[in-house]
């Protein structure tokens, strides 16, 4: 097992979510989420399949609109305004199960677009910045093909470097590694460590546990729509409190 | 065991090319007509019909006269053989092709615009070509309308100028609100228009051609006329229908479904009965809306209804990632459309939009219901009552049929290979 990270976290508050409550028709996916997170803090979200780990990532950049309580993120609350959503998601970024690459534009396109028409940056200038994120997440070679050219852990890889291109201050992840094959797993996980060494305030969703153990700062265990637990990692997996993380845990790790 | 396993290679085999039998047209010809019984028994009566076919029809053509004044003298020179009258074709050409009432001394003119339209088209269909010369692509549709219903140039330049000053306003005004924006170049255009309509009426005769009304124009130029215009229009307003029926807005959303379906729920020869007769009623009661234009609204509409369809599908088609990864990078709704959303869902609905847009293509001869005189009405009507050529039905429409095979044919190639050119790499 690798070294645990020993990083700063600042006492800025990034994302702040205060009894936020959330239905989908009659049932209650998210029920009474309250959580703080600070600049440069590392959060892995688990919990079972189904007790709305994705739903409460995708309420933070709403990808999914939330019905109580308040989110705020970088000092601004989320409402429906359709303004305020598009300015928060641009400093928010985002990566999906399914890496969600564009297939109709290179690589290079993939990484450029949103800064060049989000952010107006000249062209070459979101060239150069894509490049050097490209070559961060070590594929600047791949910048002229198409994402249906690369392999898994590459997309994955190339789905960072996108939203890095952004420039964002808050990185969120939803199993970014759970469609992958093993081999494209430690390429993809040591990407996010070395963002994770860069300062960047992430929340991850993941069951990998060893990049739980290395690299949070705190794990938050979630079942049935809510926080059940939440600790620092070395606490979290020796010491577990409630009987469904035990459960949890002996299921994920007993094997 | 392990003796009579153990083998080393002392020398690699060369490569050797297949059997005769497994090589080029003779493994071709086996596989594919006479792979199995049933097979072979295809193939030989298709061979009979073929044959058969060629057979009767080669010496019709064959024999085909391609002098002669009237029907009569064309049988006169076949003597009792058996031959086509082409002569039909030579010498009603430019009713064919222009209609009946075209003055003659202006062919020149759809002549040019027909040209002009392939350049006009040619920086929309390869994306290969300069961007420059999307300027001209803008400009002929104003072109076109001076050179085929002629008048001054000035009416044709105060439209264009007026659409400029409306796309001007727009990209003004377009960050701050887009209702704004749009009502702003409206009322902007209009403004102009109705100035410019007086600069125009006080010099009408500069650089003015001869005036062609709607009513005369005819033949296979009425059908491109309206065929074109219709696909043109229809494929920005079926994208936008497709859209609006997605919308997130209740009433936009309504009011694209219940025109789709209203539009898709009746048939096309309706909708042209509509336009020449009732349309007439909902325009303010002294403009007399050209026929033509009446037609053309009820086609774009007609097609518009469909693409919108087609290219729903290629919405639905696809996944819901795709949106949600175009708003987590920060697009907003027109940026996503524009650069992710649209170029894939169009992609996917090419071989849909173009079998709508050849079937518009075609219907376009429905017009001759209405007594419209395009190449089908021509044929019906001016030429096959004609005492000259009464009963020369073959050839004319087979001629019509050949020409509505060429220009649907290179469509249809064109489609294909743009979805080629499009291809990047399945996952
Ligand atoms: N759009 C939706 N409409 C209705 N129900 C939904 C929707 N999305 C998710 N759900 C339900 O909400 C619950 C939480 O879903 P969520 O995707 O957040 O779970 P998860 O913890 O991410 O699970 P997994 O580990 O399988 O990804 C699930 O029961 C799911 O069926
Ligand atoms: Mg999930």
């Amino acid at each position: 097992m690798a070294e645990k990270l020993k990083l700063e976290v600042s006492d800025e508050v990034a994302i702040k979510i205060q009894s936020m409550n959330k239905w989908f028709g009659s049932f209650h996916v998210l029920r009474d989420i309250d959580l703080t997170v600070n600049r440069g803090e590392r959060i892995v979200v688990c919990g079972p399949s189904g007790s709305g780990k994705s739903t409460l990532i995708r309420c933070i950049n709403a990808l999914e609109e939330h019905q109580t309580g308040q989110i705020i993120v970088d000092g601004t609350e989320l409402t429906s305004d359709i303004k305020n959503i598009d300015r928060i998601r641009s400093e928010v970024g985002m990566c999906f199960q399914h890496f969600n690459l564009f297939p109709h534009l290179s690589i290079l396109e993939n990484c450029t677009l949103a800064p060049i028409w989000v952010r107006k940056i000249p062209k070459k200038e979101a060239e150069e910045t894509a490049m050097h994120f490209l070559e961060k997440v070590k594929i600047p070679e791949q910048a002229e093909k198409y994402p249906g050219q690369l392999s898994g852990g590459q997309q994955q890889r190339v789905a960072i470097a996108r939203s890095l291109c952004m420039r964002p201050r808050i990185m969120l992840f939803d199993e970014p590694t759970s469609a992958l094959d093993p081999e494209m797993i430690k390429e993809v996980l040591d990407t996010m460590i070395e963002l994770a060494e860069d300062g960047m305030t992430m929340i991850c969703v993941t069951h990998e546990m060893g990049f739980a153990r290395q690299v949070a700062n705190r794990v938050i265990f979630m079942d049935d729509g809510q926080i059940v637990e939440q600790n620092e990692p070395e606490q979290f997996f020796n010491n577990p409190q409630s009987d469904r993380t035990k459960l949890f845990l002996s299921q994920i790790l007993g094997h | 065991m392990s003796e009579n396993n153990s083998f080393v290679r002392k020398e690699m085999i060369s490569e050797r090319i297949p059997p005769a039998a497994d090589r080029g047209l003779l493994k071709w010809v086996r596989e594919n007509l006479f792979s199995s019984a049933f097979n072979t028994i295809m193939t030989f009566i298709s061979l009979w019909v073929i044959y058969s076919i060629t057979i009767a029809v080669t010496p019709w053509f064959l024999n085909g006269v391609w002098d002669a004044k009237t029907v009569r003298e064309c049988y006169d020179l076949l003597d009792g053989k058996s031959g086509a009258c082409f002569a039909v074709l030579k010498e009603r050409f430019p009713q064919l092709i222009y209609g009946f009432k075209y003055p003659s001394s202006e062919y020149w003119r759809p002549n040019i615009a027909t040209v002009l339209l392939i350049v006009a088209l040619a920086p929309i269909l390869f994306r290969r070509l300069p961007r420059q010369l999307l300027i001209f692509t803008a400009v002929y549709p104003f072109l076109a309308f001076w050179l085929i219903w002629g008048g001054s140039i000035l009416t044709s330049v105060s439209a264009f100028l007026g659409c400029a000053i409306a796309v001007i306003c727009y990209r003004r005004f377009s960050s701050r609100s887009f209702a704004i924006a749009v009502l702003i170049s409206l009322i902007a255009a209009n403004v102009w228009w109705i100035i410019g309509g007086y600069i125009v009426d006080l010099n009408a005769s500069f650089l003015s051609l001869k005036v062609v009304a709607s009513r005369d124009m005819g033949g296979f130029m009425l059908n491109l006329l309206l065929g074109t215009i219709a696909v043109c229009l229809s494929i920005p307003l079926g994208i936008a229908l497709a859209l609006g029926r997605q919308s997130g807005m209740p009433i936009i959303k309504w009011i694209c479904v219940v025109f789709i379906e209203f539009i898709r729920g009746v048939p096309l020869i309706t909708l042209l009965f509509v336009a020449n007769v009732i349309l007439a009623f909902f325009f303010p009661p002294d403009t007399s809306i050209d026929l033509i234009l009446r037609v053309l609204i009820m086609m774009t509409f007609f097609n518009a209804a469909y693409i919108a369809e087609v290219v729903r599908g290629g919405l639905a088609a696809l996944s819901k990632g795709q949106y949600e990864a175009a708003d987590s990078i920060g697009l907003d709704y027109t940026q996503s459309m524009r650069f992710i959303i649209l170029p894939q869902a169009l992609k996917i609905s090419i071989p849909g939009i173009v079998n709508v847009s050849v079937g518009m293509l075609k219907d376009t001869t429905l017009v001759s219901i209405i007594s419209m005189f395009d190449l089908v009405g021509m044929i019906r009507g001016p030429i096959l009552s004609s005492t000259d050529w009464n009963g020369v039905y073959w050839e004319l429409f087979g001629a019509a049929a050949a020409i509505f095979f060429v220009v649907c044919f290179s469509v249809s190639k064109y489609s294909q290979w743009l979805e080629r050119q499009l291809e990047t790499g399945k996952r």
